[in-house]
């Protein structure tokens, strides 16, 4: 039993305690939390501390007896109200994403292209509101973009206008803050990507024949897939289930699950509504979270070969 | 067995073992998944022995140094160094330190911090360690760069340091993998009879793991030949050299002209081989232990043939006409690819003073000559 | 990616473009801050009379103070338990459950906070219906909710360091006699620190700023500086928070350029160092091993 010996020698014991440790952590404070929700999900809301009935009772003889409630779920899949506001939260997802990335692309490539001396300063210029709260430059817009706000105030003093533009509460603004808010996050992963690439592709691509525009759809674009992938993923799916921006700078008539959500938990005190709530949208999201760890962890790992 | 057939003289070496092995290999074997690593490699290494693991890359030569190291565990087989079986022992209990290829010196420790490291790992007093790193320090004379860090030295230094802190713990066996495969050619020459020179004042036993064949034969006392896992053969470099036991060897090492032939007379004082490459026989003037039809190849080094413009005394034995078909000049000797009628291509490695001493001019393309080797040169081998 | 041409003028457009669009929302928020009138914006001239109100605004410093605590305090555990993850990540390739544990690893980045936020609250509940612990939602409930988020671009942050570092080091320093925990120790967190800082200052910048995630784990009496800022700016503009943004992106433009500033430094020293070598090396071969004085020790 040579190998047993060797294994709890030198192997075995730290290796599980250290897996172990981060692993119960977010087993308990992650993974279980959304079976709790599931759970719960198929409650009904109940006039109690805590305001949900449970599934399981016992009933005299001892028997247990499970109810599974379902009349969340056909309400959300019913009622059409619901089934739009999935819709719409998808749609204001996808495009932000699509803006973000004609926005960003550029920019990631205008810094990679730049000299390395003034490259890191650039990086820190896009890092620098990332760093600064998310709520505060939520916030400024809500300044610039009021009917008496600081564009409309400019614009009519200046006399190109002489009624304040409609840019506060509608599509618009919900469209401009929420690109705004999650520009960084699809700049940087794009940057990385691009800045390791080898000019030196682009040049063969030049000297065999191919023009810059042709170059760049030919060459550049694919080779930076993946963090394309990584920068949409890490925009879309956060952005399907936002509840600031909309509920800040959002139009009365914008439809986010998120801001849902969060009215079925605090205005309604519908716990288990709010549950199947989240319990859809994660249905929803897994596809992109999956992508999107796929990609992460092929990345790290193509880097250790 | 059908080994070192051409063995003429089975030359031992010099270092003949008068006492049991220092360090015994026996059967390791190592899988990872489906894939054979090392394959049931047997070796012995004597005290004091530089010897050289030498193959391309992925033969499992590293492997092997990683099992010596601890760093990896056999599937099977045994390792007992100096009477101590080390087989299942963790690296850091092990009397065996390496060097690593990319030095591995820790970034954030200056010259001495790093040599001082496995001292400290083994709790030995301050004085002690003080005066061991200095030791250590002048022997690689870096006394100088003692408070560096290794990124403020050159390839070569950070090569020296990581030399004195493998010698720091006076290991019993030191493992070098690919000892100077980071430094450029020329300072690689220099470096070579440096680090032999320093491993034989402090006479430790060291096993060499590397691809470049010149460094094994400048640096090691044995070779150990391996491929797919398989050590093939193992002796000093000129061994090696003169009396490869196969196929992969002979080519492996040097350049070499390969014939596949047939035994057709197989006495005790000669053999004869027919070579349909050659359209003739190959003369051997001495025995091989194989029976009459068996096939074999027959190794003939380049230098070992010579080239005439005049057909040679014994036509179909031993020669062959053919033409020149590509003329390497490198100085002081030429190499001549000739074309036999077979389309078969022998190099020949003539001297440049061979033309001028015959009054000669050196034969050119698409020429006519004959090549020609003398019986006792051909290596005969089995596989 | 970098050809040593200059930047083409469509691409500095874009750059140019690009960073007023990131930046011109703060520049106006700092600004508007010194404005003397109420109204946030029309301009009634300079003052600094909305910074003395903001420090007089008990409700706010208030904030503040529980907001930096809970920062710490998740960003301290968020490091402990991230940099653990890192390492199991990026040096454990395979175990049973790895692949749960990755995903469990890289979700938290990226899932709704609404989600993430509900799903914890309702584990608390349970758990208190279960074992009557924790009592209160409060400090407790937001800190384990903040770390959960904050480990996870911890981990990321080692994982990637982890996976740069040369593994052989640690292979040395096991066969020069050093066991695993005293490697991780001595050799590896010193490799790591700057990704382990950057992680912390990340976790610290994260925590400071959640809103979603907090406002279902806080409790009455517990309420954070964006929970605060929120429940102000629902009901419309207040000079007091543009103070208090122009104040926050001060503290962090003066860490985020230090920072910088920092690693640059000490990579050029580097840089410098590696060409002195050389040129060293260069000279050394050259002439007299004596020419070979140290200019570069450190």
């Amino acid at each position: 039993m040579n190998f047993k010996r060797f294994a709890r020698k030198w192997l075995r014991p730290g290796r599980a305690t250290v897996i172990a440790v981060p692993y119960f952590w977010l087993l308990v404070f992650f993974a279980v939390p959304f079976l709790i929700v599931l759970k719960i999900s198929f409650a009904e809301q109940d006039i109690a501390i805590p305001p949900f009935t449970s599934l399981l009772n016992y009933e005299d003889g001892g028997l247990l007896h499970v109810t599974l409630n379902l009349a969340n779920f056909q309400f959300i899949f019913g009622d059409e109200l619901y089934a739009d506001t999935y819709l719409s939260s998808l749609r204001v997802a996808f495009f932000t994403t699509v803006m973000c990335l004609l926005i960003g692309y550029p920019i990631a490539y205008a810094i990679a292209r730049t000299d390395p001396a003034r490259r890191n300063v650039l990086l820190m210029l896009v890092m620098l509101p990332f760093w600064t709260s998310f709520l505060l430059r939520v916030y400024a817009w809500m300044g610039l973009l009021k009917p008496n706000g600081i564009i409309n105030h400019l614009l009519m003093s200046v006399g190109l206008i002489s009624e304040p533009l409609e840019m506060f509460h509608n599509t618009f603004s919900l469209y401009l803050v929420m690109v705004y808010a999650y520009l960084p996050f699809m700049i940087l992963p794009l940057y990385a990507h691009l800045v390791k690439m080898d000019i030196r592709l682009l040049e063969a691509a030049n000297d065999l024949g191919a023009r810059p525009l042709k170059a760049f759809f030919a060459i550049t674009l694919p080779l930076s897939k993946n963090g394309i992938i990584a920068g949409s993923m890490m925009v879309f799916i956060p952005a399907v289930g936002e509840f600031v921006i909309p509920e800040l700078v959002g139009g009365p008539d914008t439809l986010m699950i998120g801001k849902v959500l969060w009215n079925e938990f605090f205005d309604n005190n519908n716990w288990p509504m709010a549950a199947a709530v989240a319990t859809v949208m994660v249905l929803l999201l897994i596809v992109p979270i999956g992508l999107f760890h796929r990609y992460e962890t092929r990345e790290l790992e193509g880097k250790n070969v | 067995m059908m080994e070192a057939v051409a063995a003429a003289a089975p030359v031992q070496t010099g270092v003949q073992a008068h006492n049991t092995p220092y360090l015994q290999i026996s059967g390791i074997f190592k899988k990872f998944g489906d894939n054979v690593a090392v394959d049931h490699v047997d070796l012995d290494i004597r005290q004091h022995e530089i010897f050289a693991l030498l193959g391309s890359s992925g033969c499992g030569k590293s492997t092997l140094l990683r099992m010596l190291a601890g760093m990896e565990r056999p599937t099977s087989g045994r390792i007992v160094l100096d009477g101590q079986d080390i087989t299942h022992l963790a690296p850091y209990d092990r009397p065996i330190n390496m060097m690593f290829q990319s030095y591995a010196l820790f970034p954030h420790m200056s010259v001495e911090q790093n040599i001082a490291f496995g001292l400290k790992q083994d709790k030995l007093p301050k004085g002690e360690i003080e005066s061991r790193v200095a030791e250590m320090l002048d022997l690689v004379q870096m006394r100088k760069y003692a408070h560096r860090k290794p990124y403020q030295l050159s390839g070569g230094q950070q090569q020296r340091v990581a030399l004195a802190r493998s010698l720091a713990k006076r290991p019993k066996l030191l493992l070098l993998d690919e000892p100077l495969g980071a430094l450029d050619k020329k300072l690689r020459q220099q470096t070579q009879l440096e680090l032999v020179n320093t491993l034989e004042k402090v006479g430790v036993t060291c096993i060499m793991v590397t691809h470049d064949q010149e460094e094994a034969m400048t640096m090691a006392t044995r070779i150990g030949i391996m491929s797919e896992g398989q050590l093939l053969q193992v002796g000093t470099p000129g061994e090696i050299y003169d009396y490869p036991n196969c196929r992969f060897t002979a080519e492996f090492i040097g350049e070499t002209n390969l014939l596949t032939g047939m035994v057709s007379v197989d006495e005790p004082d000669h053999v004869e081989i027919d070579v349909p490459e050659l359209e003739g026989r190959i003369w051997i003037d001495h025995g091989i232990t194989g029976p009459k039809g068996m096939q074999v190849w027959t190794s003939i080094r380049p230098e070992d043939v010579r080239l005439d413009r005049k057909p040679p005394a014994t036509p179909g034995v031993n020669s062959a006409r053919g033409t020149v078909v590509e003329i390497a000049y490198l100085g002081s000797y030429s190499v001549y690819h000739v074309r036999l009628p077979s389309g078969k291509v022998i190099k020949s490695m003539v001297p440049s003073s061979r033309w001028y001493e015959a009054g000669e001019e050196a034969p050119t393309w698409d020429e006519t000559v004959y090549v020609s080797w003398r019986p006792d040169l051909p290596v005969v081998m089995t596989r | 990616m970098y050809n040593g041409n200059k930047l083409s003028p469509v691409l500095k457009g874009v750059l140019v473009a690009g960073f007023l669009f990131l930046y011109l929302p703060i520049v106006s928020l700092i600004v508007y801050s010194f404005n003397a009138s109420k109204l946030v914006t029309v301009w009634g001239g300079f003052s600094t009379r909305w910074y003395v109100s903001l420090f007089h605004n008990e409700q706010i410093l208030s904030a503040v103070g529980l907001s930096i605590r809970i920062a710490l305090a998740s960003a301290t555990a968020a490091v402990v338990l991230g940099t653990v993850a890192g390492f199991v990540l990026a040096r454990f390739k395979r175990f049973r459950g790895s692949t749960l544990f990755a995903g469990m690893m890289t979700a938290p980045m990226v899932m709704p906070e609404v989600i993430t936020g509900l799903s914890m609250l309702l584990l608390f509940i349970s758990m208190q219906q279960l074992f009557g612990q924790p009592s209160e939602r409060g400090f407790f409930t937001i800190w384990v909710g903040h770390t959960t988020l904050c480990m996870a671009y911890v981990a990321v942050v080692v994982r990637s360091r982890l996976i740069e570092i040369d593994k052989t080091l640690e292979d040395a320093a096991m066969d020069l006699g050093a066991r695993p925990l005293k490697i991780f120790f001595v050799i590896t967190l010193p490799l790591i620190s700057q990704a382990i800082a950057s992680g912390f200052l990340l976790s610290i910048t994260l925590s400071l700023d959640d809103l979603v995630t907090t406002a279902f784990l806080s409790g009455p009496g517990s309420t954070t500086l964006p929970q605060v800022i929120f429940s102000k700016v629902r009901l419309g503009l207040n000079p007091e928070i543009n103070a208090l943004a122009t104040i926050t992106v001060l503290i962090v433009g003066i860490m985020v350029v230090a920072a910088n500033y920092l690693m640059l430094n000490a990579q050029r020293n580097r840089e410098k160092a590696i060409a002195a070598a050389m040129r060293e090396n260069e000279n050394a071969q050259a002439g007299p091993p004596s020419s070979a004085v140290s200019s570069a020790s450190a």
